[in-house]
């Protein structure tokens, strides 16, 4: 390829350095292996976690999460860099490790590389040094001149991460500069001399470099030669070594972190990996108390944590004001792994996380009762950072020492002793059917060993007890009776699925109330599950177990529409913009976005919007279960927000299928000042008020249909009826 | 530092619709929930945070019958080393003096350097605490809301006085303090820690093990009878502003401050 000539002499200016290369190269992965070593020491301390099945699932993760980076185009600047800079690692990985190795074997070539694929392999790397350079360019101008919201640090996080960054964003810049002034000073050598020489190609790093060096002395071209040798070498070890004391381990760690994704997501982390339920009481300390208490796993999420900040511009606790910021949970960990497993010196481990800032703790209680565990932060991270667990974690640490604030005591006592968490008596749990109007339209029964029934309607706490919720209820009632479904309640026998119980770290709690509905379930002798209740659903599908197949009423609705079984009336009125927003545990946690959608899109006249936050990007409205006894620090509730983005969608009715997200909206609403502006329906509500009742249907059964369907006036359609031009605007009205 | 606590267990207001029996002398009882009485569970609270602090044991007493357990239970995973029942046929439809009685004869079985009470059980009368230390010939201090423990045998108590003002006081050892909520944020107690102490086994003490009379205790002993028992007529409704916003806020604003809410 190259002069024999050419090649003895750019040979011999690196040889005068060998000694020296070689020397660092020891020193570099030296300082690397033990600083790594003692990164993986806390590992070592933390608890057991299984994450080694599947293997073929995994690197199929890895595929898609790492090299594919299919988080990355979330956020479309900084996805879009990421990938550039990403892609650029790749491609010169093997061109990096050719030049730290041809320092201390001048006449090295990668094995693979020698006959064509050299040059191809040159020129794109060639290309891809260049992009990530003015990648980093770029990536330092965002970081000084636009500064990205979601990279600032609030005070009580500390100081700003910016220097560190723009640091780090440096070193690979100057790694980049080095490697191509390496190859420019080589080329410019080999054709000053009139040697054949590898074409530089185009516009690139290299090739701008070659022409500055057209004319320069061929010892000063030495002198570069070797210097920008030296440059890369020390760089490169120098970011090597740095990395796993910031930010930028992820490079190193992120393909672990990913291979070692949790993949049931939906199933909550038990108190101990490896211990099963029978044997939880030989376990003396539940959750996270200390560091140690994490997983190994969990621990090597907060080292791969890049600090990008997207799970915490996605949390809607954070954007209320609470003290939770996802992304600190992370990076206050990081750093207190830092600090009790330091690099140098004895490991200091052992000491409390959640407590006093003053005694030495980095959690505080509010911040860990903040999150709702809505799961936005887990949808957005790139690098597949599990937050909810370990929320869950240490709340559980939280009430095994008995640290829970006292607003949350009574519900979770009432819980205990009642089932449920307003401490209502269990035979009034089936008073919501009792209405006197809605009985003589729909006769609810309660399972028991007289009747039997096929389906289980699974009411759930609030919406058995809240005299709003309860309409929800009857209206789920009324759409199932519609359907032809045989169906039934428990009544008295059923207790609060317990959902947020578990969340929020009562896993003993939880444990009772689901083994009581799960032998009732199974007494009732059920074929299958419907609840209108997505923390019911959700628990019912995930938590329990050996329990009949579950659906939610979207679910039910969306296929009878399918299926011809329920029609509806039009849209009486035409000024009623809806605008759907997304349960947390219907969409993200349980992926059902289209269906409740299809639903509206199917009612005649329907006018619908999508708010800006939608689908896997929607915004929490407050919590739902004990969350609604939780008293947070917030400046804004999350409900106001969340009513506010529907306004801004050009909305001015919510639906949602959530009793909680009902409470929160409807809240939100008068907070905000927005009543008569807005108004709030649940879905099952909207479906039993627009529902065309009979089987047959008419034209001009119609009108008929509608009033006996309104008979049992749900909140909604109250609202509704008031608004200004319903009258003159319903096509059934004029005909009247 | 040894103390006693002594807890009663009633039915949970929060958790129960209080009915009257058809009889009209008694609430229905059947279908209620019953759990510590609430300052009861404060008194525990601060007894285990004395202990944490300048070391001891807690001791936990009820006068009941083999349902109370529970409760004692509760305030064992909660962190008290002991739980004891005092229990008799001859116990049951004692009046507060009767109580009191009984639980000074368990006393002067032990050696308490301080004994706790609720400030008064949400079925009472706030009676037995002061009738306890006179009994006893101690001091007594009740509706406390903080203690600190100072050296040689003396607390330093304080109370809130109505109108929202403290009185700090000092007080001998051995001393009966009842106990006001809010001195504390007791600790949760969770159904793990129930579980763990639920194969502990209690003593229960009687009438022969305390030394007592039995016609001295008991409906025998009671001078204080209940003769009727019934839920007040309603009076009148909550005012209901019918205004703008804006006029609410004034109207409310005037309202609060006409009756000295607002200075």
């Amino acid at each position: 390829m190259e002069g024999i000539q050419s090649s003895a002499q750019l040979t011999s200016w690196l040889a005068a350095g060998w000694v020296l290369f070689m020397l660092i190269h020891i020193l570099g992965v030296v300082c690397f292996a033990y600083i790594v070593a003692k990164r993986v020491a806390p590992l070592i301390h933390g608890q057991r976690d299984l994450r080694f099945d599947q293997p073929l699932v995994r690197l199929g993760k890895v595929l898609k999460f790492w090299l594919g980076q299919w988080k990355q185009p979330r956020y479309k600047t900084a996805g879009t860099l990421h990938i550039l800079i990403f892609a650029g690692f790749i491609l010169l990985a093997m061109r990096a490790f050719t030049t730290l190795i041809v320092g201390v074997s001048q006449n090295f070539v990668m094995p693979g590389l020698s006959g064509r694929a050299g040059p191809i392999y040159n020129t794109i790397t060639d290309y891809a040094a260049t992009i990530v350079f003015l990648c980093m360019v770029v990536a330092v101008i965002r970081r000084l001149v636009f500064k990205p919201a979601r990279y600032a640090v609030p005070a009580k996080f500390g100081k700003a991460h910016t220097a560190d960054a723009i640091f780090l964003l440096s070193l690979i810049a100057i790694l980049m500069v080095a490697d191509s002034l390496f190859a420019a000073a080589k080329a410019a050598a080999q054709s000053q001399q009139g040697q054949f020489f590898e074409v530089l190609v185009a516009f690139s790093l290299p090739w701008m470099l070659q022409r500055v060096f057209a004319a320069t002395a061929l010892p000063t071209l030495g002198r570069i030669y070797f210097g920008a040798y030296l440059l890369h070498e020390i760089t490169f070890y120098f970011l090597l070594c740095y990395r796993p004391f910031g930010i930028q381990f992820h490079v190193e760690t992120s393909l672990f972190n990913i291979y070692f994704a949790k993949l049931d997501r939906e199933i909550l982390k038990p108190v101990r990996y490896g211990v099963s339920e029978e044997h939880l009481d030989q376990v003396k300390s539940f959750g996270v108390k200390t560091f140690e208490d994490f997983t190994w796993k969990h621990m090597l999420d907060f080292y791969s944590c890049a600090d990008c900040g997207r799970c915490s511009d996605n949390c809607p606790a954070n954007a209320a004001g609470r003290p939770l910021s996802p992304r600190f949970i992370t990076i206050k960990a990081r750093d207190y792994a830092f600090q009790h497993y330091p690099v140098l010196g004895r490991a200091n481990n052992g000491t409390p996380l959640v407590g006093s800032k003053e005694s030495g703790c980095i959690y505080s209680e509010d911040e860990i009762w903040s999150c709702t565990t809505c799961g936005a932060c887990e949808e957005e991270c790139p690098l597949l950072v599990e937050y909810i667990d370990k929320i869950v974690d240490l709340r559980r640490g939280m009430i095994d020492d008995g640290n829970v604030p006292q607003s949350l005591q009574k519900p979770l006592k009432a819980l205990e002793s009642r089932g449920n968490p307003y401490g209502k008596m269990e035979k009034k749990k089936a008073d919501w059917t009792k209405a006197q109007e809605f009985r003589q339209a729909c006769d609810v029964k309660v399972v028991d060993g007289k009747n039997g029934a096929d389906t289980l309607y699974f009411v759930d706490s609030i919406t058995a007890y809240d005299d709003r919720m309860q309409s929800i209820g009857r209206a789920t009632a009324k759409i199932l009776d519609h359907v032809g479904e045989n169906f039934g309640i428990l009544g008295a026998a059923e207790k609060d699925s317990g959902h947020e119980v578990r969340r929020f770290g009562e896993e003993t709690l939880f444990m009772a109330l689901r083994d009581h509905n799960v032998e009732a379930i199974k007494a009732s002798g059920v074929k299958r599950i419907v609840t209108a209740d997505p923390h019911a659903y959700n628990a019912l599908k995930h938590d329990y177990k050996d329990v009949p197949p579950v659906e939610h009423i979207s679910q039910v609705i969306a296929r009878e529409v399918k299926a011809g079984k329920i029609k509806f009336n039009p849209v009486e009125n035409e000024n009623s913009v809806y605008a759907y927003h997304d349960p947390c545990y219907l969409g993200r946690h349980n992926q059902i976005y289209d269906d409740p959608r299809n639903v509206l899109d199917a009612i005649p006249g329907l006018k619908r919007v999508e708010m800006k936050r939608s689908r896997d990007r929607s915004f929490c409205c407050g919590g739902g279960g004990l969350m609604l006894f939780y008293e947070p620090k917030e400046d804004q509730r999350m409900g106001v927000k969340r009513v506010q983005m529907a306004a801004e969608a050009g909305a001015n009715v919510i639906v949602t299928a959530c009793p909680f997200c009902m409470v929160n909206i409807e809240d939100a609403i008068k907070v905000a000042g927005m009543e008569g502006k807005m108004t709030a329906i649940d879905l099952a509500e909207l479906v039993d008020q627009q529902l065309v009742c009979g089987s047959a249907v008419r034209p001009d059964d119609l009108l008929v249909a509608t009033i006996s369907c309104h008979s049992e006036q749900s909140e909604g359609s109250a609202v509704l009826a008031n608004s200004r031009n319903a009258a003159d605007s319903s096509p059934l009205r004029s005909s009247e | 530092m040894e103390i006693l606590v002594c807890v009663r267990r009633v039915p949970d207001t929060s958790e129960n619709d209080i009915e009257l029996n058809s009889a009209g002398n008694d609430i229905e009882r059947d279908d209620l929930v019953y759990s510590i009485n609430e300052p009861d569970n404060y008194a525990v609270e601060e007894a285990l945070q004395i202990v944490a602090r300048v070391g001891g044991n807690v001791t936990v007493a009820t006068v009941g019958g083999e349902d109370d357990e529970e409760i004692l239970r509760r305030e064992m995973a909660m962190g008290a080393s002991h739980g004891v029942l005092i229990t008799d046929e001859a116990f049951s439809g004692s009046d507060g003096r009767g109580i009191a009685t009984i639980l000074k004869a368990f006393v002067q079985k032990g050696s308490y350097d301080l004994i706790l009470t609720g400030v008064q059980a949400e079925d009472g009368g706030a009676q037995v605490g002061g009738m306890l230390a006179a009994l006893l010939d101690y001091p007594f201090a009740s509706l406390v809301n903080s203690i600190e423990v100072m050296d040689g045998k003396k607390l330093k108590i304080g109370r809130e006085i109505e109108g929202g003002n403290k009185e700090i006081s000092e007080i001998d050892l051995p001393c009966v303090l009842s106990i006001q909520t809010g001195i504390n944020e007791p600790r949760y107690v969770g159904m793990k820690g129930i579980r763990q102490v639920a194969s502990i086994p209690i003593p229960t003490f009687g009438v022969s093990d305390l030394g007592l009379d039995p016609s001295a205790v008991g409906e025998a002993g009671a001078k204080v009878k209940r003769v009727d028992y019934f839920v007040p007529a309603l009076g009148k409704g909550a005012e209901i502003l019918h205004g703008s916003r804006e006029e609410n806020i004034d109207k409310v604003l005037e309202l609060v401050a006409a009756k000295g809410g607002l200075k």
